[in-house]
């Protein structure tokens, strides 16, 4: 049984059409799987943040995240994905 | 799960608050490498350091990527060189193959250019710390540390006198550049092995083959929690800053087992401590202001730092399996845009520094004084914080720049981490013959405290 690696992926900006869409394509193409979603839009702010799963042997860390880095960039939003051990340390006992 | 609204807080800490890892240090043993031939001691010295740590960098990198925390720092500790130099004559050799073994691994600082003089001098030592000046300013990535004093021992006031005139050469040396030789030679009384923060760590002699420890950060993140609870009682205070802690320091850990794991080498310790940065919003100074105080180093300041540092490591200490280190507020003058601003306002003082390191972690730092401060003045300085960590059972260190040319109301700019710092005024009156005597102040009694 292999470690199951999870990552969290924020968007973060101003809303506009097919965000969710795009990054989810990535992550498709990429060999991740979405465990979880949630979004906001607040005022026009865009709030996403999305668990996937990247154990998979096809899914590279580097290649997706710096994917997502150039949408993040192309679409004028802040789109970032890290190791979900982080959030996991400062908030869980 | 974690929740959105903690995933993020995260994000708010790392982005607005500046949350960070200070650094990842990879303590190293040279003990293998001793030779009497100097050439022999230098290739052996460089080839165990860069195939050591070739992936020390790198593996930082990954980790800062993958968790998207930033670790600002990636650095080497050494085997004090003067535990392995005492075959050769000139120890100088030896910094510059240190430096270049720096450059090759592509690390930030290399720290252990170090003698353990508290109880007295070999041969060996005094060789190395002679050539101290030389070695910093022919390097650049080179740090170096003295350790003249402990409880156990006492203090060495042959050491304490050296150290003077050391600190007045290398800042000399490297006159061009306002002294900054001296920004990379710490001075200190009871100093840790496992310190991974720049310029005082070293990989002592009791420590393993190889070790890897993180120093955490993140002043922004305290001072920023305390805003919450303005007007609150003391207890609510500490109980914030414990909660905080306890968050920095979980980062710092996972950070520390990550790399372990990756490097292939033991986890050595988390130091918790508070490390600022010159930039805005990473200030211990403004964690005590916060508290209430107009202006750091005004009366309340002792009190509200002896608060912050006790309950940074009561939060810490519970969020990592080793603690070690120095692990406490720092408080470098130049580092810490707050402490300038006290400085330069005439708030905070060296007589106020000096009783805030009796209740804090870990002495004078970054402190830039007139270019004409005599050697006995400094070592006179050194002796007074030597003292304090020596009565207190802690560690404590010096670490100050007479600034060559400069005098009172002049600045100096050290760039980057570094920072600036307007210069400090030192008592005028002299201790000549007091540094003049020599021999040990002997260590205290610590029983009998009727």
């Amino acid at each position: 049984m292999h470690e199951v690696k999870k990552a969290v992926v924020t968007v973060l900006g101003t809303d506009s059409k097919g965000i969710i869409a795009r990054v989810s394509a990535i992550l498709f193409e990429n060999d991740a799987n979405i465990l979880d979603i949630s979004q906001t839009v607040l005022s026009d702010y865009f709030n996403m943040v999305l668990v996937a799963d990247i154990s998979s042997a096809a899914c590279s860390f580097e290649k997706l995240s710096g994917e997502l880095t150039a949408l993040g960039e192309k679409m004028g939003l802040q789109i970032r994905i890290q190791r979900s051990e982080i959030f996991e340390a400062m908030h869980q006992v | 799960m974690v929740t959105t609204s903690e995933i993020l807080s995260t994000l708010k800490m790392i982005d607005r608050e500046k949350l960070d890892v200070r650094t990842i240090t990879m303590g190293i043993s040279l003990f293998g490498c001793v030779s009497d031939d100097e050439n022999r001691l230098c290739e052996k010295v460089y080839d165990h350091i860069t195939r050591t740590a070739k992936d020390l960098v790198r593996v930082g990198e990954d980790i800062e990527r993958e968790f998207g925390v930033p670790i600002v720092n990636k650095r080497i500790s050494i085997t004090p060189a003067a535990l392995i130099s005492g075959g050769i004559k000139n120890p100088v050799k030896l910094a510059r193959a240190l430096d270049r073994a720096a450059k090759e691994t592509g690390v930030n600082f290399i720290g252990g250019y170090s003698a353990l003089v508290q109880k007295g001098m070999t041969a060996a030592d005094r060789r190395l710390m002679g050539s101290i000046p030389e070695a910093l300013a022919e390097t650049n990535f080179l740090c170096s540390s003295v350790n003249v004093g402990s409880t156990r021992a006492g203090i060495d006031m042959d050491a304490v006198r050296l150290m003077g005139g050391i600190i007045k050469e290398a800042a000399l040396r490297t006159a061009r550049q306002d002294g900054l030789g001296c920004a990379k030679l710490v001075v200190f009384c009871n100093a840790v092995e496992d310190n991974p923060f720049m310029a005082g760590a070293f990989h002592g002699p009791g420590e393993g083959d190889c070790a890897v420890s993180v120093g955490v950060s993140g002043p922004g993140v305290v001072k920023s929690a305390l805003e919450n609870v303005r007007g609150e009682s003391f207890d609510e205070v500490a109980e914030t800053i414990k909660r905080t802690a306890f968050r920095i320091t979980r980062i710092g850990q996972l950070v520390a087992r990550e790399a372990s794991k990756r490097l292939d080498v033991p986890f050595g310790i988390v130091d918790l401590s508070l490390a600022p940065t010159p930039s805005v919003g990473d200030s211990v100074a403004a964690i005590l202001e916060e508290m209430g105080l107009e202006c750091c180093g005004t009366h309340g300041t002792t009190a509200a730092l002896a608060l912050l540092n006790d309950a940074v490591k009561k939060g810490g200490v519970m969020a990592s399996s080793h603690v070690g280190g120095l692990s406490g507020a720092f408080i470098p003058v130049s580092e810490d845009v707050g402490m300038i601003e006290a400085a330069e306002r005439g708030a905070l003082t060296l007589d106020k520094l000096e009783a805030m390191t009796c209740v804090c972690s870990v002495g004078l730092d970054m402190i830039a004084v007139p270019g004409d401060t005599s050697a006995e003045t400094l070592s006179a300085i050194i002796a007074d914080e030597a003292a304090i960590g020596m009565v207190n059972n802690k560690t404590t260190a010096v670490r100050i720049i007479p600034v060559p040319g400069k005098k009172v109301g002049d600045t100096v700019e050290f760039g980057g981490l570094l920072g600036h710092a307007p210069i400090m005024p030192v008592h005028p009156f002299g201790s000549e013959l007091f540094i003049k005597r020599g021999g040990r102040i002997p260590a205290p009694l610590h029983s009998l405290k009727n």
